[in-house]
């Protein structure tokens, strides 16, 4: 059964097509990584997905719900497909708990008790119990993503969407965040993840989408699209990458 | 030096009573600017044309006349229309209004100060306009706006002087009846501005404070 469903996205900004005709789907406990040069739409199509963008062709459907932002469902939709930004983006003003539990209690009313304690599960399982207290600013960047991934559990969405979760990461750091994204995946969580980490696609995903220039040029299981690329532009792409 | 302090004791409750005027003037016009700058910002970061539209062209009408004349414009136009107001009342919402347009540019460069990744992670969390407004947004603008919402206020506590020349008596309209009976016009203004620099320093100090305070968390 598929959760997310792409039919023939076209968006644009202003006039001029960033995503050309993009179809494809996701089902229920599969990890897609989408691949792709800087650019390329990566961004701009998971952002499309929970509705932070608009597109002007096509149709996304999330458990067959029309992602449309000017209707009401838009909020219900966001609350089962929850995102992770590059930047972390926690609210500066809560401690880490009140990061996670935010969602649960004010958007999803929640019983405070509830909530509260079901985020602090959430951070042990991120391995930030010690730091539910603090705020984000006195936390590392991969804590704060750690944080991040467990504020999107908490909502317990149906699927997560990451934009390039390490980017913005110091090397040393890529680790504990990509070990907890890995242990989601384990546990069946349906991901569909921007990502320059090809070590992390080649092992976790069970399927790989190359985008350039806004268009769908690949896809596949990792071993094919990684290993055997068949593409001109996918082999060009990934010789690129590698030798980097 | 000594006649001052052997005479300024005497005046001092007849200001006092102009003090009590201004402190009700200011307080009264602040909560009012307050609340209408929050609507007029809320208006133009909504995102909707016509509320926009509607709060910038209210905020460039009202700065671009001076308080005075509105105060005139609500003390002695309005019992025309049939809305008859004391002068103090007529004073609070003349410069409530008069202030509004500086209150909402001090909310909207707060709130358009906070970086978009924490709306973009409110919306992704299933929050409506409303809540992202009352719990993310507005608790990190009040910190951005906090010092220049006090400077305001310090203004706005110097310029309900304004209600005086709809003879609301508070304290510089005091001042100057006091001397005008008693030609001790020295002791007199010299009160008068004491008083105000020592209604106004601990609000300064306070602001520069908090300055330092938010300065610091980030
Ligand atoms: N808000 C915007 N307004 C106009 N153009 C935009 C906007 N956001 C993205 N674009 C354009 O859309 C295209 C796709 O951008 P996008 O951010 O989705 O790429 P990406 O694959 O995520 O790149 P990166 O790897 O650098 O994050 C680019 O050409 C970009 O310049
Ligand atoms: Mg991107």
């Amino acid at each position: 059964m598929s959760i997310i469903e792409l039919k023939n996205i076209r968006k644009s900004f202003g006039t001029i097509e960033v995503i050309h005709d993009i179809s494809f789907s996701v089902k229920k406990g599969e990890v897609v990584c989408i691949i792709g040069p800087s650019g390329s739409g990566k961004s701009t199509l998971l952002r499309c997905i929970n509705g932070l963008e608009t597109y002007q062709g096509g149709e996304i459907r999330v458990h067959g719900d029309r992602v449309d932002t000017t209707s009401k469902t838009i909020r219900r939709i966001r609350t089962r497909v929850a995102m992770v930004f590059q930047r972390f983006n926690l609210f500066p003003h809560m401690t880490a708990l009140e990061n996670v539990a935010e969602g649960p209690i004010y958007v999803k009313k929640e019983p405070r008790e509830k909530a509260i304690e079901h985020a602090r599960e959430l951070l042990t399982r991120v391995g930030l119990a010690a730091k539910a207290d603090s705020y984000p600013p006195q936390l590392s960047g991969g804590q704060q993503q750690r944080v991040a991934i467990a504020r999107a559990l908490g909502m317990q969405p149906d699927a997560i969407l990451f934009d390039e979760p390490t980017s913005a990461l110091d090397p040393e750091l890529v680790g504990e965040v990509l070990a907890v994204m890995r242990s989601l995946a384990a546990e069946g969580m349906t991901m569909v993840v921007v990502t320059h980490e090809m070590g992390f696609a080649r092992e976790v995903a069970d399927r790989v989408l190359f985008l350039d220039g806004g268009v769908l040029v690949e896809q596949g299981p990792p071993e094919e699209v990684l290993s055997r690329p068949q593409n001109p532009r996918t082999q060009d792409f990934l010789r690129r990458v590698l030798e980097a | 030096m000594s006649h001052f302090f052997e005479q300024a004791p005497g005046y001092l409750p007849i200001l006092m009573q102009g003090v009590y005027m201004t402190l009700l003037v200011t307080f009264g016009a602040f909560v009012l600017a307050t609340v209408l700058g929050l609507v007029w910002a809320s208006m133009r970061v909504s995102g909707i044309g016509p509320l926009a539209w509607t709060a910038s062209t209210i905020i460039i009408v009202v700065r671009g006349i001076p308080g005075m004349v509105i105060l005139f414009y609500i003390y002695f136009v309005m019992p025309d229309l049939g809305l008859s107001l004391s002068a103090v009342q007529a004073a609070i919402i003349g410069l409530g209004i008069a202030y509004s347009p500086y209150m909402a540019e001090v909310f909207r460069s707060g709130i358009e100060a906070i970086d978009r990744g924490q709306t973009e992670a409110a919306l992704s969390i299933g929050m409506g306009w409303g809540l992202l407004m009352r719990r993310i947004i507005l608790p990190q603008a009040i910190r951005v706006a906090l010092p220049p919402y006090g400077s305001t206020m310090i203004m706005l506590l110097k310029d309900s002087s304004l209600a005086s020349t709809i003879t609301v008596a508070e304290l510089s309209l005091q001042g100057k009846l006091l001397a005008s009976s008693t030609f001790e016009n020295t002791i007199i203004f010299t009160l008068v501005a004491l008083i105000y620099l020592a209604m106004s320093l601990p609000l300064t100090a306070f602001n520069s404070w908090l300055e330092r305070r938010l300065g610091k968390s980030r």
